[in-house]
């Protein structure tokens, strides 16, 4: 709601000293979101005057018409003769008034006049177009013609009201009557203490019979109408000045004169209005709900199928309006520019309509309306008949119409709301005491009538439909006292138990990620189906499934992630493209996968709490959504340089990857040879837990298949690790076991042992280790080595190195040799394994 | 040693002559003193202080001096032999302590030359900044709640006094998950707030509940410089008998004065939201220029457009009606609740500068935040 301080001057007598920005603050603490003050013509120097033109001569031989003008401009130049300007525009005449612009002179945008050189002749100064001035879209081609009356010579700074400040205010949806003048400056007196001038607050005449006849068939959505008719409209009236003015500076667009006059008293008090053309309305008007599949035609041009819930304006035919949103085309009141269609008679609605309605067909419609948005917001009821009023002085007054006796009033009976409250209520709310009398004023001050002692019966003002209940009431009051000066003081919680085993976690799994020199970068979720074939997902691919958006914000990407693998790669391929080549990346976030069955969230009743069931129903209907964790590599893992070589990422670092975070999360991870979709066919580690007693594959790493690094235009040899963080967190174990340390020598014994290459070095590991028994400490594989020279084609060399160690005693040479022997028994038993010779 | 001389002549042993010892002995030192190494002096130790060294050889001879004049010539071979092996000793140390300087001196290193073997990895810092504010509140007593990001609409809207009619809820830019079998109707959004999770607080725990509820939501806003459609939020939730707004306005104080330092304060102004009432609109002063640069256009404030404030995010009083649909009694429990954006207060915290940097994963963006923010 853009509000002109000299507009909102007309209801309150704010002390003239008051800036824009001083009125600003006042209604921020009181609660309105004045986001902007603009300063209309805070640059603009005169002179600016009225002139009329004495001469045109057209100037002949330029590519576009060019016109050298005479300017009676009065003594505004000093001397009285008349004043040269060459000018661009055409739609003037000789004894036209315009606006003129002396040199010395500066207009908006820091733009100084001078006389000037221009098409052969030296103009002084220019004849000026509104948008020259700052003032705004008025519909007028080319330069500003005021009326002929206009005095030759006037300030016309003044004349067009072209310094101003306008406020900028967010009405929130709870504060309708905000989207008024009239509401702000009920704010505004209230924070300056000063009194309103309430502009619906005038003379009106009661309801009689003689008015146009009104039939409202559903008083739900309708609760009040009001119908007044003029007669015998001036079709040569146009809007004054100062009326195009007011529109111009709230956002509007001056149309015609009757246009005009319902928009602006739309903007003074707040109620929609809508002024019909008599001569097309048959009959009565009537309010009702559209019958399922009628069509109007909207002012818009657009023809609307209607809703059987739609609130429709009717006459003999059918619709001829979408109740408080839009006006039908066939009784739009003619436009003065269109000669022989000018309207003669008007019939202006003042209505109420329920704000429910009007928001779903506001809605259905996509159809947003300045009505549309006031009544969604709510509208005060009892101002509709003064607003009527308002409109018929308005329309006698400029227009030189006739106002009909006849009255038609449609009021359908209600209460207004009343509230109980303990007057201490606010008190209790803030924090803070105020007192009942101060709480008894503020509500009054608000428009309440307030009755009772400790209990108060506050009866809210028809404005101010969002007071509903006693908190409702308590803002207000601490609103008016002022937020500013609520006290401050802490709580005091129980004793709180810090983060969950969960949250730790994933802290953990970040800082060791990070530490191992992995960056976080997480991705969004959206993603595009077609990846899946990227990826090389098989056909029946669970990952395939995916949950869809209905409105997502890329027809390409309508899908949410079923792996962090896109995202992440991305972010990969965009870094490499950037410059960075060696990377580590890594994100932990949610992936999204639908129920087996699928199922629509129901919508509990929020007036208690919803049953065990409905919880269940809720929580059955959306979409599993584990916590996943990724890496990816490319490039050099350790950098070359003055140390000495460095290291390619490979799928061991995804692989290592995997067991940090295992590692973090105490879960017990094997790795083993694997095959999956993305990733290299003969590099690929299954990553498995066991959960329950059963073994689970809980993801993948290795170096990506050479072809998804091809299809995605990835780094060559980008590798790749993808996890289920959620099931490592439920079979992980975050309370480890102190080791007993034996400070009793240690026996080192290496072997080297001749495999099948197809071997896994775990199962090797895993047979040495349970061969050598309790006294092994530690065993580490030291070297791999495969010449088929010396070891015979298909076969590897494992060399590890164990340490053996006993708790009670030092071992002698021949415990030690004895247990590694034992261990290389059972890996031959086991695996094959024999001594490198 | 040989055997005691009986039949001795003292004038023959020359070897035990006063002046004889101490020439050897000055010869010895003299030796020391010229080794040069410790190779030469471990020369001239085999030389003068060995088996067959002149002392050495003395020495024995006092075995056939007789008895009385023993005692004599004994105390001063052994005086001599002291003070060689004193001078040995001094000698010794004095190379030694050459010798360490010099190797010292020969393995220094340049210590400039740069190490960037395995580059450091980092945290994101709307992560790390999201747990710096959780510990705040943490360290109050506060849990940390979590819940799914696409969400029932229940919990987004309805439970937070959003009714399918309430004008928020068309303004809400929400992101609608499609139904079973593709059809449009699923009562699942992409959360547009953390709110949902106070929601399920709520319904999990009897009050008193304190909690924490940090997470990704999302809107459907193009992504431009200040504009993202998934974000982060954190949200506060308290419910507990008697809380006020005074308690409201003394959390966030204390929040904002433990991420932003002592002086520290936040500005309350009155907006609405439906799952609060009474609402508002909260600021932070400006920490960087404390508000000094309002009404001073010698000292511009960037980070605060020289306006004293930072708008933060929303906050008020548990609307009674959110309580009810909780299963919880207005008439006994209250709750405050606030909730902020953190891209935006990593945006002026971090001076950063344009939204994008903080979603496109550039690692050059994300290294300098390290682990922790």
């Amino acid at each position: 709601m853009r509000v002109p301080l000299s507009w909102l001057r007309e209801y309150v007598d704010l002390p003239a000293t008051e800036t824009g920005r001083d009125v600003q603050a006042k209604l921020i603490s009181a609660g309105l979101e004045v986001e902007t003050v603009e300063h209309l013509g805070a640059d603009l120097k005169g002179p600016l005057v009225v002139g009329r033109v004495l001469t045109i001569e057209e100037l002949e031989g330029f590519r576009k018409p060019i016109r050298f003008c005479t300017v009676d401009v009065g003594s505004a130049n000093g001397t009285g003769e008349p004043q040269e300007i060459v000018c661009g525009a055409r739609n003037f005449a000789v004894g036209d008034k315009v606006v003129v612009v002396l040199p010395g002179a500066v207009l908006p945008g820091g733009f100084a006049i001078s006389a000037r050189k221009t098409y052969g002749k030296v103009s002084h100064g220019m004849i000026c177009s509104s948008d020259e001035l700052g003032m705004g879209d008025d519909r007028t081609e080319g330069i500003i013609v005021l009326p002929p009356e206009t005095e030759t010579g006037k300030d016309a700074i003044e004349l067009l009201e072209l310094v101003d400040e306008v406020l900028d205010i967010a009405v929130t949806p709870d504060r309708g009557y905000c989207l008024s003048i009239r509401g702000v400056a009920r704010e505004a007196a209230t924070a300056y203490g000063l009194p309103l001038r309430d502009p619906a607050l005038i003379d009106v005449p009661g309801p009689n019979a003689f008015g146009h006849p009104v039939r409202v068939s559903d008083p739900a959505g309708c609760d009040r109408f009001t119908a007044r008719t003029v007669t015998g409209l001036n079709p040569d009236a146009r809007s004054p000045i100062w009326l195009r003015r007011r529109l111009q500076k709230v956002g509007m667009r001056p149309i015609s004169l009757a246009v005009d006059i319902t928009n602006y008293v739309m903007m003074e008090i707040g109620q929609p209005l809508h002024a019909y053309d008599r001569s097309l309305v048959q009959g009565a008007i009537g309010v009702r709900r559209a019958e399922p599949g009628e069509k109007l035609t909207t002012l818009d041009g657009v023809t609307r199928t209607l809703d059987a819930e739609d609130l429709v304006i009717t006459d003999e035919r059918g619709p001829i309006g979408l109740a408080g949103v839009m006006g039908g085309a066939d009784t739009e009141i003619g436009d003065h520019d269109d000669p022989g269609k000018a309207t003669g008679d008007v019939v202006i609605e003042a209505a109420h309509f329920d704000a429910v309605s009007i928001a779903r067909t506001a809605r259905r419609h996509k159809l947003s309306s300045e009505a549309s948005r006031r009544f969604e917001r709510g509208v005060d009821p009892k101002a509709a008949s003064a607003a009527a009023q308002r409109t018929v002085d308005l329309l006698v007054l400029l227009a030189g119409g006739t106002a009909e006796a006849g009255v038609t009033e449609v009021v359908a009976p209600g209460a207004p709301t009343t509230i109980t409250i303990p007057a201490d209520h606010p008190d209790k709310v803030a924090g803070m005491s105020y007192g009942r009398e101060s709480v008894v004023r503020r509500l009054q001050e608000v428009g309440c009538d307030v009755y009772g002692q400790d209990e108060l019966v506050v009866t809210v003002p028809s404005w101010r439909p969002d007071l509903t209940d006693p908190n409702d009431l308590a803002e207000e009051v601490i609103r008016l006292e002022g937020y500013e000066n609520l006290p401050t003081t802490l709580p005091r919680p129980p004793a709180g138990r810090g983060l969950t085993h969960r949250q730790r976690l994933h802290r953990r799994v970040g800082r060791a990620l990070a530490g191992a020199g992995y960056v976080e970068a997480p991705g969004y979720p959206f993603l595009s189906e077609q990846v899946f074939d990227q990826l090389g997902l098989e056909a029946d691919d669970p990952a395939r499934r995916v949950v869809k958006l209905t409105n997502p914000l890329s027809d390409e990407e309508p899908a949410l992630r079923t792996s962090l693998l896109p995202g992440l790669l991305g972010a990969l391929r965009r870094n490499d493209g950037r410059g960075s080549h060696d990377l580590a990346l890594f994100e932990t976030g949610l992936v999204f996968h639908p129920r087996e069955e699928e199922r629509t969230a129901v919508h509990p009743a929020v007036d208690r709490r919803p049953g065990a069931e409905e919880l269940a129903a809720l929580d059955a209907a959306l979409p599993e959504q584990p916590r996943h964790v990724a890496v990816v590599l490319a490039g050099a893992r350790e950098q070359s340089g003055w140390w000495g070589k460095g290291r390619p990422a490979d799928w061991a670092d995804a692989v290592e990857a995997a067991r940090t975070v295992a590692g973090e999360a105490g879960a017990e991870l094997t790795v083993r040879k694997g095959q999956y979709g993305p990733w290299h066919p003969g590099r690929c580690a299954e990553l498995v837990v066991t959960e329950d007693g059963a073994e689970r594959v809980v993801g993948h790493a290795g170096e990506l298949h050479p072809r998804v690094v091809k299809t995605l235009g990835l780094p060559a040899r980008t590798s790749a690790m993808e996890l289920d963080l959620d099931v490592l967190e439920r079979v992980g174990d975050d309370t480890p076991q102190a080791p007993g340390i034996s400070t009793f020598p240690v026996a080192t014994q290496d072997v080297a042992l001749v495999v099948d290459a197809y071997v896994p070095a775990a199962d090797v590991e895993a047979a040495l280790r349970e061969g050598a028994g309790e006294l092994l400490e530690s065993i580490r594989l030291f070297d791999v080595y495969d010449n088929a020279e010396q070891l015979g084609e298909g076969r590897k060399s494992l060399a590890y190195a164990l340490r053996f160690r006993a708790g009670d005693r030092t071992l002698t040479v021949d415990e030690a040799s004895a247990a590694r022997d034992a261990a290389v028994a059972l890996a031959g038993d086991r695996v094959g394994a024999v001594l490198r010779a | 040693m040989s055997a005691p001389n009986k039949s001795y002549d003292p004038v023959e042993v020359e070897a035990l002559k006063p002046e004889e010892i101490e020439r050897m002995r000055d010869e010895a030192l003299a030796a020391f003193a010229a080794a040069d190494s410790l190779d030469a002096l471990q020369e001239a130790k085999v030389a003068h202080t060995g088996g067959t060294s002149p002392l050495a050889l003395a020495n024995r001879e006092i075995g056939a001096l007789p008895p009385q004049a023993k005692a004599e010539a004994g105390k001063r071979v052994g005086q001599a032999r002291g003070a060689v092996n004193k001078g040995l000793a001094a000698r010794q140390a004095e190379l030694e302590a050459e010798r360490d300087a010099r190797v010292l001196v020969e393995e220094a290193v340049d210590v400039t030359l740069p190490y960037d073997r395995v580059p450091a990895g980092a945290r994101h810092p709307l992560t790390t900044l999201s747990e710096r504010i959780e510990d705040v509140f943490v360290a109050m007593g506060y849990e940390v709640a979590e819940g799914p990001e696409a969400e029932a609409e229940w919990f987004n809207f309805d439970a937070l006094n959003i009714g399918p009619d309430h004008p928020a809820r068309g303004e809400a830019d929400t992101f609608f998950v499609r139904g079973p079998e593709g059809g449009t109707e699923s009562g699942v959004v992409l959360r547009t707030h953390t709110s949902p999770v106070q929601i399920r607080s709520l319904l999990d725990r009897e009050p008193p509940v304190y909690v924490i509820c940090p997470g990704r939501v999302y809107r459907t806003d193009e992504l431009d410089a200040t504009h993202t459609p998934v974000f982060h939020q954190v949200e506060l939730l308290a419910v507990d008998e008697g809380l006020t707004m005074a308690d409201l306005k003394g959390t966030l104080d204390h929040m904002v004065q433990s991420l932003f330092g002592e002086g520290m304060r936040t500005r309350l102004r009155p907006n609405f939201f439906p799952f609060t009432e009474p609402s508002a609109e909260m600021d932070m002063l400006c920490y960087v220029c404390k508000g000094a640069s309002v009404g001073n256009p010698d000292r511009p404030c960037r980070t605060c457009s020289s306006e004293g404030w930072i708008e933060l995010g929303g906050c008020g009083m548990v609307n009674p009606r959110v309580l009810t649909a909780c299963g919880v009694d207005p008439e006994k429990y209250s709750g405050f609740a606030f909730g902020f954006g953190i891209e935006r207060m990593l945006m002026f915290r971090h001076n950063v500068e344009d939204m994008r940097d903080m979603v496109e994963g550039d690692v050059r963006f994300t290294r300098p935040f390290g682990m922790e923010i």
